[in-house]
């Protein structure tokens, strides 16, 4: 049964491509330049290229050190591609937008 | 700066002498070097010696190796904690997969956050920043880099805890501009190096900045050995042996004549010769009667097992076999292809302390110069015989020399200057054969034979024979044999004669009693003579005038005729 469930949402996943929701995590260091602007990049490129596809969660490492910890994260900012499969990290204030469209598997 | 600097031994052998105390307490101290230089080592072995001394709790911080990779390194020193201390020492894994994406500027306010609420979860005093030029590179802005190096300099001072960064640097003049902040910001700097030297590698270490502190400049050879790391420091200038007045042998009786009475205990003895002198047998002879005295001994030995060293010593009624099997043998033997000075005198060091012998011997000591440089084997020479010293171990080492000339052996690893004892070995060829002649060229602080003597190999172990001279020549072997057969004939020819004029002398002797017999008999035979005829002679005057007497009576004479008589004639 549940291979037959899983069949079936894929076969929906490659239907509707364009529609499916990237899970991301980004962790920042509070305020920190960097930081801020790896916040506004990431918006900049979701309300291009994902609309309301996407879920992101944003993690300050300076309020919650042992989950980044945890997660094996040390330089901010950076990002994390959680689904769909594979998953991606990028380092750096996302100001290269190529390179974060290629991590997260964007077509531009 | 009011308060003196405080400084935290390392626990790293020789390092903690070379910089007075060891790294600054609540400072930052910089370890820069080639890859393989030992810059990790340095590091880990500090953190662990922290926990294991002072129970100070740690963070390794490792940018450039995974977790595991660091922990599979640390495996291969002896450096196991205690359960109860393994959570003292963290690991932070920061080193970034080859997936990684870099988009743009990146900092490390986020990581030092993370640091921050782990040293106070742990109540850390150590931390260690292991490569952190692999993550400052990727900034690959150097404005950037210098922001960051501040970052971590700022964040440093405040959480006041000692710190050791390591750096990977090869000494370009790219990597000055680089680095210069890094140096800049830190309080001491050292620099490891690694290079080759005849196909061995050498490790090097040098303080090259302590900031308020003194210490000792210049470069150190540096080891590796189960216990981690360990530097090579200059031996104390000041020699402090206590001088011994004990004797011990030096294996036999002959040769413990020669050096009026045997070794003195501690003392080191140098025995020099060209293969085949039967150095390794004069060792065996010295570390069996070591045993036998009931003393641990250390046998080391190079490029020869301890199983054919044994099995030939047995040949000339040395036994080892039942010393070793007893503990009170260790026989180690080395290899010296491709291991360099350094590394040999680290494993003798620790095998010193595992068996803690009172005698020693090292068979021979010149392998040591195989591999690598011989100032390296020179300089280990020395500091092996000082360590020796120091453990109060009487040493006996051998040193091949290729000449025979006892001279040659000082143009080599120069350890006859330092031995108090020197036994040169050499052969003498006369009249078609090899012998062996033994010498002693020095014996500090005491008599010693002058003479050259015969080493000969018996079934009962070696011996001393003495030698002749002839014609200017040293005679042994067969030609002592002859010279000795000679002497004796010349003996025995001595004895007859003397035998012979004895008995001449006594038959002499004898004549003269008998003829003082003689004579005495005649005296005797005269003497009675005498007495003979003067008693005869008494009985005839009396006898006369007896007659006389009777005659006047007979004649009727007056008595005055009688008187008158003799007037008148």
């Amino acid at each position: 049964m549940p291979r037959k469930r899983k069949q079936k949402a894929s076969s929906r996943v490659s239907a509707r491509a364009v529609t499916t929701v990237v899970v991301m995590r980004l962790y920042i260091a509070n305020s920190a330049p960097n930081s801020a602007k790896a916040v506004a990049n990431l918006a900049a490129i979701c309300k291009e290229y994902l609309q309301d596809n996407f879920k992101l969660e944003v993690v300050d490492v300076l309020e919650f050190p042992q989950r980044a910890l945890a997660d094996g994260i040390l330089v901010t900012p950076s990002l994390t591609k959680l689904s769909p499969y594979p998953s991606a990290k990028i380092v750096g204030n996302l100001g290269d937008r190529a390179s974060v469209l290629h991590a997260l598997g964007i077509k531009h | 700066m009011l308060q003196a600097l405080r400084k935290i031994p390392t626990g790293i052998k020789g390092f903690d002498e070379l910089s007075q105390g060891g790294l600054p307490c609540h400072r930052t101290t910089l370890l820069k070097g080639g890859p393989g230089a030992g810059k990790t080592v340095f590091a880990m072995q500090t953190l662990v010696n922290a926990i294991r001394e002072r129970q100070e709790a740690g963070i390794f911080v490792a940018f450039e190796e995974s977790a595991q990779q660091i922990s599979a390194n640390a495996a291969t020193f002896d450096w196991a904690l205690p359960a109860r201390s393994r959570n003292k020492l963290f690991t932070v894994d920061a080193h970034l997969s080859p997936e990684t994406v870099h988009s743009g500027e990146f900092d490390l306010a986020g990581m030092l956050a993370v640091l921050k609420a782990k040293q106070e979860a742990i109540g850390a005093q150590w931390i260690v920043f292991d490569g952190i030029d692999v993550l400052l590179t990727l900034l690959q802005n150097p404005i950037a880099e210098m922001r960051e190096i501040y970052r971590i300099r700022e964040w440093l001072a405040d959480s006041g805890m000692s710190a050791i960064i390591t750096a990977k640097a090869d000494g370009s003049t790219a990597e000055v501009a680089h680095y210069g902040f890094l140096q800049f910001m830190t309080d001491c700097v050292i620099s490891l190096g690694r290079r080759l030297e005849h196909g061995v590698p050498l490790h090097r270490l040098q303080i090259t900045k302590y900031r308020g502190s003194d210490f000792v400049a210049g470069e150190y050879p540096v080891s590796f050995g189960p216990a981690g790391m360990e530097v090579g420091a200059p031996e104390p200038t000041e020699i402090t042996h206590a001088a011994s007045t004990e004797r011990v042998s030096a294996g036999f009786e002959r040769l413990d004549t020669m050096l009026g009475s045997g070794l003195f205990r501690d003392s080191s003895t140098l025995i020099t010769g060209v293969p085949g002198t039967s150095k390794t047998t004069l060792a065996g002879k010295f570390a069996e009667a070591a045993c036998r005295r009931g003393e641990r001994t250390l046998f080391v030995s190079f490029d020869e097992g301890a199983g054919p060293i044994q099995r030939n010593l047995a040949s000339v009624g040395i036994q080892l076999k039942p010393h070793v099997k007893s503990g009170l043998l260790r026989m180690y033997s080395g290899r010296t292809e491709s291991v360099g000075a350094e590394d040999h005198l680290l494993k003798l060091k620790s095998l010193l302390r595992e068996h803690r012998p009172r005698c020693m011997v090292i068979d021979p000591l010149s392998a040591i110069a195989k591999a690598g440089g011989i100032a390296v084997a020179r300089a280990v020479a020395n500091r092996l015989i000082y360590a020796v010293k120091d453990e109060g171990v009487t040493v006996l080492v051998t040193a091949i020399n290729l000449g025979d000339e006892p001279q040659i052996e000082a143009t080599d690893l120069q350890i006859s200057t330092i031995a108090d004892t020197w036994i040169h070995l050499s052969y003498l060829i006369r009249g078609g054969e090899r012998n062996r002649a033994l010498t002693i060229i020095k014996s500090r602080g005491t008599w010693h034979s002058n003479q050259v003597r015969e080493l000969v190999l018996g079934k009962s172990g070696p011996l001393l024979a003495d030698v002749y001279t002839a014609g200017g020549e040293v005679l042994m072997g067969t030609l002592r044999w002859e010279k000795e057969g000679e002497e004796r004939a010349r003996t025995v020819q001595r004895r007859a004669e003397f035998e012979h004029k004895r008995s001449e002398l006594q038959a002499a002797e004898a004549a003269t009693h008998a003829r003082i017999k003689a004579l005495q008999q005649d005296l005797a035979r005269q003497q009675t003579g005498l007495t003979m005829y003067a008693s005869e002679n008494q009985a005839r005057i009396t006898s006369t005038s007896e007659r006389e007497k009777e005659l006047r009576v007979i004649r009727s004479a007056d008595k005055g005729n009688g008187k008158a008589r003799p007037d008148a004639t």
